[in-house]
């Protein structure tokens, strides 16, 4: 089955919020609450065996503010597909989709870890990069690149980098190399 | 080395040696450090380096690479020092018998290097006492013989006897 017709059959069974492409990449918009149908069909009727990642973003400062993006991907016939949801801050949770993919496991651990979004149903839902206990998630857009003060006894303790003028980012822009090269720019809280 | 601190002539004195104790001890550790490889990342590689035969760190005594921070003299921290990974070698430092040393092998076990980041502890010496920095990213064979030499020659110059035996020659007395 090509990707157009899994996509076709796609949009018959479920309602797809929207469907952006982007140089040859297919992006379906969908609701949370369905990513566990969809996936289950796009694994047993579309061909979708393969898991490739699951991520997350954050777009602090905009309501719903999570995204997750979840990349589909068929070993026999090569082909991709991305989906996505958005998870509001009030709820941040999600159906775990473990029972489908077994990958899911840890990339659902790493984005619980990473971002502190919860997947209900997840076996196994533990940090796995940074220690139980660790009571930040460092990767939403609020916590500072020189991390916070922690301390978990007999553990890990963590201090404040200093930062020494930075961080040293490379700004978003149109501009030369030269002016958007990463360099110590304080931003502002 | 020897020569600096006995003197010895085999004419003369057979089988004896006149030196001092301090600098007869000095001269036997220094002679014969045992690392602690503690290899945490890509300095670990250059450490495995130093070891193998183009550099050969046994021309300093210092090939028997220990497993067991019982046995080890000088640890080498070889690498990122992660907050997750920091008391984990705070515990091989406590476990190890006095005298040590340590080496602080590159930028990111001397201060964090470029890892100016959440993870990722600010320099081993923020919990452990370090005798020897060596700059590079990660540094060179050369580099971490040059930081054992230095090692050695404060070895050479350090009170031994009387530093780390103080309470028993106190006893004497």
């Amino acid at each position: 089955m090509s990707l157009a017709e899994s996509i076709t059959s796609l949009e018959g069974k479920f309602p797809i919020l929207a469907k952006r492409e982007f140089r040859g990449e297919t992006t379906l918009v969908i609701t949370r609450e369905q990513i566990v149908d969809i996936c289950r069909f796009c694994r047993d009727s579309l061909g979708f065996d393969y898991l490739l990642d699951i991520t997350s973003i954050d777009n602090f400062g905009e309501e719903p503010r999570f995204e997750l993006v979840y990349e589909l991907s068929s070993i026999a016939t090569n082909e991709h597909l991305r989906l996505k949801f958005t998870v509001s801050e009030d709820e941040p949770s999600a159906p775990t989709v473990s029972a489908i993919w077994p990958t899911a496991n840890w990339h659902e651990r790493e984005i619980y870890d990473m971002m502190g979004l919860t997947f209900t149903g997840h076996p196994d839902l533990r940090r796995i990069l940074m220690w139980e206990g660790y009571p930040y998630f460092p990767l939403r857009k609020d916590f500072p690149l020189a991390g916070k003060p922690s301390e978990v006894p007999e553990v890990a303790i963590t201090k404040a980098a200093p930062l020494e003028g930075g961080p040293f980012v490379t700004l978003p822009s149109t501009a030369t190399t030269k002016d958007r090269e990463p360099r110590a720019r304080r931003f502002e809280e | 080395m020897a020569e600096a601190l006995a003197s010895y002539d085999s004419k003369i004195e057979g089988n004896i040696i006149f030196t001092r104790l301090d600098a007869a001890i000095n001269w036997m550790r220094l002679n014969s450090l045992w690392p602690m490889p503690m290899g945490l990342a890509c300095c670990a590689i250059e450490l495995m380096a130093a070891g193998a035969a183009r550099y050969d760190i046994a021309r300093f005594g210092a090939e028997v690479m220990r497993f067991s921070p019982r046995q080890s003299d000088v640890m080498i921290v070889a690498g990122t020092v992660t907050y997750k990974m920091a008391l984990a070698v705070k515990r091989i430092w406590d476990q190890m018998p006095e005298p040590k040393w340590c080496i602080a092998m590159g930028a990111c076990a001397s201060s964090g290097g470029m890892y100016r980041s959440y993870a990722v502890l600010q320099g081993i010496d923020q919990l452990l006492p370090v005798d020897v920095y060596i700059s590079g990213c990660p540094p060179r064979p050369e580099a971490l013989l040059e930081g054992l030499m230095k090692l050695q020659r404060k070895i050479a110059g350090e009170d031994s006897l009387y530093e780390q035996k103080r309470v028993l020659i106190e006893s004497f007395s």
